[in-house]
């Protein structure tokens, strides 16, 4: 394998998980469930293509303005949407996942800023985007959204989201405004598939509206309870599972969606909680642990350590 | 967000006040024309048969549901919610127009509320369900989290101070209601009583000038409600609370009730201290059924 290969899964594996952490955000922290995404990213690769091939803009801030106008739907979207309890929620992003790229498949402009025509012709698709997500640049980029999304989900603003998730009424009882954490989480979810559209636009260097079909929204959600909802190490973890595994399947030709499928689904059979069950991956607790390994004491660390059960009847 | 409603005379020793308040489900009228007042600092119990409505006036109060008729005025004066009419003076039914404010609007007002059916973070663990429920005391931004030292200036260095608070305040309450060793258990795996106390402790996190407990010693044996009683008295002291509770169980209702208010089909049937509650002859009847003599006849 050639490292031009692998750096290919990895740069996908970064935007992937770009989107992957928002809807983490959406799905996994406050329980709501997006199977329109793709239309999101759709919006994003196209807003950051035009920004780019057409106004001569800058990468970085092509894909600023990406995430903004993304971001600025999905909350149009979520002030409609959001007093819908959750199956109604879900249709309602299905549907307008789909109908951003149905405009997209017929939309025809042509604008021309400084001599160079740039022309959108529907289904035909744009190609010859410079190429400008490197690896490096995808990495700096995920890694900066990773840390900045586990800060926010360890404050109040994501254990509120929690709150919604587990209940939302109590919640409400609490005095949480849900309507306004659902609003946020609904943003920062649709801000990270802005950016990372326009990611993906730069990383392929063509842009088919066919890129983005329900399937699409479908994989990511995948990816969300694969890792575990609620965890963002779980997402990380399976994004990368999820983004490597049909490349590493590629030996068994046609059959590598059956072998994906069948991986999903042991896998949710085994850990029906994702493969993090909710819980992150922390370093502190990892070392601790093998620590305790080495040192042949076998006690779980103090902090973790179960309290004696006092017997009380129910 | 509307402007509240404030009532100029209201009663500064008054906590919160039921005005004529009526709630209707279509036909049926769950909740019809109760009124009364809770004094600061009060302990004041509601009670009635199975389906009296008790629970509807807790939803009608922190704002579930939007009131038929009728005013409940809290402290100061704000009006939580008002129906169409209203009655004035006892006697004019005037049309008003409606307020219905947001449970989380009136919540944050000082009111907090436990649920007869218990309503827990499930998954989360014992010490982030206080934690939760103390958000109003942290107002950092989204983008304030982002610098966790206590270095730097305040505007950048808000969210640890403020985490810091919190995290103090959730370790004292778990305390007071003695489930600190509990606190990294997931809050469903806890013992019943202990989920109770717990629901108590996220009400408390809340800050509440008035707290609501529906049912607390529901599946309670007597060793367990003798506890909560006190329990319950302590924390009104402690927190300087007024509370309002609904309860089956006489013998707490009884002992820990300032006054009570009994309700019979959404009805208001009487008031008053324990000792003339017990007395009267109206509530023994609703409770136990009508006395009958040797003879058969009422």
């Amino acid at each position: 394998m050639s490292w031009y290969y692998i750096e290919g899964i990895l740069i996908q594996s970064c935007y992937t998980l770009l989107i992957v952490l928002g809807l983490s955000i959406l799905t996994g922290y406050t329980g709501m469930f997006s199977f329109g995404h793709a239309g999101f990213v759709c919006i994003g690769a196209y807003v950051s293509v035009i920004c780019t091939m057409a106004l001569g803009l800058p990468f970085w801030l092509a894909l600023l303005i990406a995430g903004l106008t993304s971001m600025a739907l999905g909350t149009a979207l979520g002030k409609i949407t959001l007093g819908l309890k959750g199956d109604y929620f879900c249709i309602a992003t299905l549907g307008v996942g789909e109908a951003i790229r149905l405009i997209f498949n017929n939309l025809n402009i042509s604008i021309n800023v400084g001599g160079t025509p740039f022309v959108l012709d529907g289904a035909k698709g744009i190609a010859s985007i410079p190429l400008k997500t490197t690896f490096p640049v995808a990495l700096v980029i995920v890694v900066v959204f990773l840390t900045a999304t586990a800060l926010l989900m360890n404050s109040k603003h994501g254990r509120n989201m929690l709150a919604v998730r587990e209940d939302e009424l109590a919640a409400q009882m609490s005095g949480i405004n849900t309507f306004r954490s659902k609003m946020l989480a609904m943003s920062m979810s649709c801000l990270f598939a802005g950016i990372a559209g326009g990611m993906m636009a730069h990383y392929f260097g063509y842009l088919q509206p066919k890129m983005f079909l329900m399937t699409k929204s479908t994989e990511y959600t995948i990816m969300v309870i694969f890792g575990g909802m609620g965890s963002i190490t779980g997402s990380v973890l399976g994004t990368v599972l999820l983004c490597a595994l049909p490349e590493l399947l590629r030996a068994v030709g046609d059959w590598r969606l059956v072998f994906y499928g069948l991986a999903v689904i042991i896998i949710m059979i085994v850990r029906p909680k994702g493969l993090m069950g909710g819980k992150e991956l922390r370093l502190g607790v990892l070392f601790r642990k093998i620590a305790g390994l080495f040192s042949g004491k076998n006690n779980p660390p103090p902090d973790q350590k179960p309290p004696a059960p006092e017997e009380v009847s129910a | 967000m509307s402007k509240d409603i404030i009532i100029k005379h209201h009663d500064p020793d008054v906590m919160l006040s039921l005005w004529h308040v009526t709630k209707r489900f279509g036909g049926l009228t769950a909740v019809g024309d109760v009124s009364f007042r809770i004094k600061k600092g009060e302990i004041y119990a509601l009670i009635g048969p199975n389906g009296a409505g008790k629970t509807t006036i807790f939803n009608l109060i922190t704002g579930v549901y939007a009131l038929s008729e009728g005013r409940i005025i809290f402290n100061d004066g704000v009006v939580l919610g008002q129906g169409e009419h209203i009655i004035k003076d006892d006697v004019r039914e005037t049309e008003v127009r409606p307020e219905h404010k947001k449970p989380y609007d009136i919540m944050s007002r000082g009111i907090a509320r436990t649920f007869q059916n218990i309503r827990l973070f499930k998954s989360e663990t014992v010490f982030n369900n206080v934690l939760t429920a103390c958000h109003s005391g942290a107002d950092y931004n989204i983008f304030q989290t982002l610098w966790r030292f206590k270095a730097g200036p305040k505007w950048l260095s808000k969210y640890a101070h403020q985490e810091e608070a919190l995290r103090q305040k959730t370790e004292e309450l778990l305390k007071i209601m003695g489930i600190w060793e509990y606190r990294d258990m997931i809050a469903v795996n806890l013992p019943y009583g202990q989920q109770r106390k717990l629901e108590i402790a996220r009400a408390l996190a809340t800050d509440p000038k008035l707290l609501l407990l529906d049912e607390p010693a529901a599946g309670m044996n007597p060793e367990e409600t003798m506890a909560l009683m006190s329990l319950i008295r302590e924390i009104r002291d402690r927190f300087d609370l007024t509370v309002l509770i609904i309860e089956h169980h006489m013998d707490l209702v009884m002992n820990v009730s300032d006054r009570i208010f009994v309700l019979n089909f959404g009805k208001p049937l009487a008031e008053g201290t324990p000792e003339e509650i017990q007395k009267n002859p109206e509530v023994i009847e609703a409770y136990l059924g009508k006395e009958e003599d040797a003879d058969g006849h009422a």
